[in-house]
């Protein structure tokens, strides 16, 4: 069955799907790159016993140090992979 | 503009499987408004929350898009994702009030309606440029008839007039009564 709208309901249903912040969709586009990075982060942290032992003394100085850039949630990534090892 | 390619939701899982990063952004932009909504207007979560959900959404759908069973049901997958990962931000502030996904459903009318605006916003997609335009920046933008005026470079004396026709577009569009041979003027 046909649904019928009035301009007002219209109106209503166009507000509700607003943008959201464009550095956080930003963020999600660059998503690819960052989980490359992380990839790159815990294989060198599993394969070199003193880039892991670096990053746990101090995570983000270390990745600083190393040209590594990563977000938030990827810290918080490698942080938790490195207390589960 | 609009995130509402005419790229179908299969295709551009597919791509991205394939690591097409264009792929990719057009995905994000095609759901970033849906994600947002839910957790903003279903799920009223407070500010400091939504960013995370965003994020950790996208994370979760970059990361687990091989396991999605059917590519064309891409976005009852990112509805259900986002849905979950709104009730761990609620559970996780401890909220007096235990939050089930039911419940939710029960007592939000929202998460209905943000449903109904993304069918909105796919037909918006079949309109003109101008139309999608002036219709998302005066209604999902709140700008006003000036700003419109300025950065689109036309009279605003004209605006209301414009909205107005694009609206009976759109609403002939939902209703099926859309020519696509008109919709390439706004």
């Amino acid at each position: 069955m046909t649904r019928l709208y009035d301009e007002e309901r219209l109106g209503v249903l166009l507000r509700i799907l607003r943008p959201a912040p464009t550095g956080w969709v930003r963020a999600a586009q660059e998503l690819p790159a960052a989980r490359r990075q992380f990839d790159q982060i815990v294989a060198r942290a599993e394969a070199d016993a003193s880039f892991r032992a670096a990053l746990i003394a101090d995570l983000e100085q270390t990745l600083a140090a190393e040209g590594y850039e990563p977000d938030r949630q990827i810290l918080s990534e490698i942080r938790a992979r490195l207390d589960n090892d | 503009m609009s995130g509402m390619s005419s790229v179908s939701d299969s295709d551009l899982v597919r791509r991205c499987r394939d690591g097409d990063q264009g792929a990719w952004n057009e995905l994000v932009e095609r759901y970033s408004r849906y994600v947002y909504a839910i957790a903003v207007r279903g799920f009223r979560l407070p500010d400091d929350d939504v960013e995370d959900v965003f994020q950790d959404v996208f994370t979760r759908i970059y990361t687990r898009l091989d396991t999605l069973r059917d590519d064309s049901a891409l976005r009852p997958w990112i509805a259900q994702l986002t849905r979950r990962r709104c009730l761990d931000a609620l559970a996780n502030k401890g909220r007096e009030t235990p939050v089930d996904e039911a419940g939710v459903h029960e007592e939000s009318a929202d998460l209905a309606d943000v449903e109904e605006a993304f069918a909105v916003r796919e037909a918006l997609a079949t309109l003109s440029e101008n139309c999608q335009d002036i219709l998302d920046r005066f209604f999902a933008r709140d700008q006003s008839y000036k700003t419109i005026a300025d950065e689109l470079d036309i009279p605003s004396g004209t605006i209301a007039s414009r909205i107005a026709r694009c609206l009976g577009k759109l609403r002939s569009q939902l209703e099926g009564r859309y020519d696509p041979e008109d919709g390439s003027r706004g």
